[in-house]
């Protein structure tokens, strides 16, 4: 009976290895692997029209799109990576690249793109996707942090409108959300449940930069005057003026829309592509509004993760994927894929474009920012997943609230934060 | 009395709060699921949708091969289902009647396995099934899901087979039965609730199965039902909620609807001789 039972599952296993179900075909011509995280509907069409239209004009080089999910995808690409199997492109963020990067699973594109797509997006974008001293990214896609605005309600208190020309201040800012708040009603609703990037890159505008490079390349935290101005701005919101509200530090983005649209916000800071979800769920004649987020010292100067497009190192056809990105990120094609994604290009000559630049869904207001977005700080720091997570949110979270005061929060982000970077530069 | 029925009460509401605390996240994904966009962004949402609509369910599937993945995570549930059951089942058996330092050894290992996080294993994994060409296939994603449900459906069975009686195998011997005739006429009826319930575990843990799905399949037309619904979700975690929720309802159906059809057949089963007449 034993021996029945243990040839039965050695048969079982046998039979279900023997059912393998096979790698790709390439049929005597090359075919890619495109994984695209492309979701929203008018998003995924573009990329498959796009992906069409390659396969109709290159017919020796098939590209086959692969519709990949943003959840997990760190993991899943790593695994892929691990095991030889990754997609030949591959759609990620630029602040996911830098363990790909440094990690060798990454083609080194810069002997691999074309001068018209090395010249048409600028120099700004491609340090996002720059780790060393090569370019493992063509950054495609990217959206500015902007304040979506009831407007009837700015226009009723008679605050002054900014635009990207005469933006507010930070000071102003504040000013602005207490005249608008009272009656249970906030001025502002921060969504801050990933507060680090956000405070991160709106902290550029002040000159923050809190990451800092020393002549050996070793990084290390300094929260210096700089830093501190975004930071206590959303901290004397909430704690002093009681112009934004408590409740929404833990939110995410969607998670405050009710209370916008409902009127219990004026402002909400939410990424540009938000705009999307707006439309589809304001209620019926909300006048709502594009407005630039503060400036500071540097402007309207802002840190991004664009979007990037990458080759695999271990790809056997990285010319033509390089020149299949070269086709996907053509002006008009990136047109298509930023309309797709409510989000803004990153090439110059797409940022033309008439379609970004009407008043439409305030996408002019958008295109306006698009010169002052730079690299997100931190992102080819090794170890800042870490200090984020174990340090910096924590810390951040706690001071937003209240919990702990600007002394503390600084002896947390400098000395723990950099005993933390400290193991990873020994 | 009167405070047994004042006990009484307490417990039944105990129970309801219990039952709606349950219920909770089902009946609002049922909600979201019919309110069209505007009422997803309302300060005061409803239980009952103002405006109901389909168009979330038509969305859904017109986004997304929502039915061709519906039957892929279908095979490998049930692929997983029937193979850990095969296999679990003899093991269990094995481990239950035979006490010896094997056995303990067993049983101490599938409690040990328990602990390693998915993280850990998934890259020697993808190796191991990437050598016997298995990535990227349903077989492959069958086999891994009886692994990962195997350790808990053999604690599982262990315990139903122990709480059948061996006198009872003994007594079959006195007849004159032989052991397989012991095993198939005696001892399977008796552990069918267990087994039941042991591939309802196998089938719902492998139907909601995400990680692994996203890992080793790599063409669209083998993603499964998880995997797909991941499709309505958007960089940091914004969501197409009503298609989402539309899918998610549909996804959760069959899990439902196993349960409820064989839910009393493993109650039943469970507390046959529990009380000697």
């Amino acid at each position: 009976m034993r021996t029945r039972l243990l040839l039965g599952c050695l048969a079982l296993m046998l039979l279900l290895a023997g059912c393998s179900g096979g790698g790709d075909s390439a049929g005597g011509r090359i075919t890619l692997r495109f994984q695209s995280l492309a979701w929203q509907e008018e998003s995924v069409q573009a990329n498959e029209e796009l992906v069409k239209e390659w396969n109709a004009s290159h017919p020796n080089v098939k590209v086959d799109y692969v519709q990949g999910s943003w959840d997990g995808v760190h993991d899943q690409l790593l695994t892929s990576f691990e095991g030889g199997e990754a997609p030949d492109i591959i759609h990620d963020a630029s602040d996911d690249l830098a363990d790909f990067a440094y990690g060798g699973y990454l083609a080194d594109l810069t002997g691999l793109l074309p001068a018209r797509l090395k010249s048409d997006i600028p120099q700004r974008s491609w340090e996002t996707a720059t780790f060393g001293d090569g370019i493992y990214g063509v950054p495609f896609l990217q959206e500015p942090r902007v304040l979506v605005a009831n407007a009837k309600w700015l226009k009723q208190a008679g605050v002054r409108i900014p635009t990207p020309e005469r933006p507010w201040s930070w000071a102003e800012f504040r000013k602005i959300t207490e005249r608008l708040s009272g009656g249970g009603r906030y001025g502002v609703a921060w969504p801050l449940k990933e507060p680090v990037s956000a405070t991160l890159n709106l902290s550029l505008s002040s000159g923050g930069q809190l990451f800092h490079r020393d002549a050996d390349g070793k990084v290390t935290v300094r929260f210096g005057a700089d830093d501190e101005v975004m930071p206590r701005t959303v901290h004397d919101q909430v704690n002093a003026d009681r112009s934004a509200s408590p409740t929404t530090l833990g939110s995410g983005g969607s998670d405050t829309l009710p209370g916008f649209f409902g009127g219990r916000y004026a402002m909400v800071p939410l990424g540009f592509s938000y705009r999307q979800q707006i439309v589809q769920q304001a209620p019926k004649g909300f006048d709502w509004q594009v407005l630039p987020a503060p400036a500071g010292a540097d402007g309207l100067t802002q840190g991004v993760s664009p979007q990037t497009l990458s080759i695999a190192e271990d790809s056997p056809h990285k010319r033509e994927a390089a020149e299949f990105i070269d086709f996907l990120l053509r002006p008009d094609n990136m047109v298509r894929l930023a309309l797709g994604d409510w989000m803004l290009p990153t090439g110059t000559e797409a940022l033309k474009d008439p379609a970004l630049h009407t008043t439409e869904n305030d996408w002019a207001t958008g295109t306006a920012l698009a010169a002052h977005l730079r690299s997100a700080p931190a992102q080819s720091v090794r170890g800042y997943p870490e200090w984020k997570d174990k340090i910096a949110t924590p810390a951040f979270q706690e001071y937003y609230s209240g919990a702990i005061g600007l002394d503390e929060l600084r002896e947390r982000l400098e000395e723990d934060g950099n005993l933390v970077l400290a193991r990873y530069q020994r | 009395m009167r405070t047994g029925r004042t006990a009484r009460a307490g417990q039944y509401v105990a129970l309801l709060a219990y039952l709606v605390f349950l219920a909770f996240p089902f009946l609002w994904l049922i909600s979201t699921a019919f309110k069209p966009p505007r009422e997803l962004g309302s300060l005061h949402p409803t239980w009952i949708p103002r405006d109901p609509t389909l168009a979330n369910f038509r969305q859904a599937f017109d986004e997304q091969p929502l039915l061709h993945a519906a039957l892929n995570s279908l095979i490998a549930a049930l692929g997983a289902a029937l193979v850990a059951v095969l296999l679990a089942t003899p093991m269990a058996y094995v481990m239950a009647r035979h006490r010896t330092r094997l056995a303990r050894a067993a049983t101490g290992w599938v409690v040990v396995s328990q602990a390693f996080p998915l993280v850990l294993v998934i890259i020697p994994l993808f190796l191991v099934l990437k050598n016997l060409r298995l990535i990227n296939s349903m077989p492959g994603l069958i086999m891994v899901y009886v692994v990962w449900a195997l350790p808990f459906a053999l604690w599982m069975l262990v315990g139903y087979v122990r709480a059948v009686p061996p006198e009872l195998e003994e007594a079959a011997a006195v007849d004159g039965a032989g052991r397989l005739r012991t095993l198939v006429s005696v001892t399977a009826p008796l552990l069918a609730p267990g087994i039941v319930a042991t591939a309802m575990f196998a089938f719902v843990t492998a139907w909601n199965e995400f990680f692994f799905a996203l890992v080793l399949l790599k063409t669209p037309e083998k993603q499964t039902l998880p995997v797909i619904l991941t499709h309505f979700i958007g960089a940091e975690g914004v969501a197409d909620l009503g298609p989402l929720a539309a899918a998610a309802f549909l996804a959760t159906l069959p899990s439902l609807v196993v349960f409820a059809l064989i839910q009393r057949r493993i109650t039943g089963g469970m507390l046959t001789g529990a009380v000697k007449n």
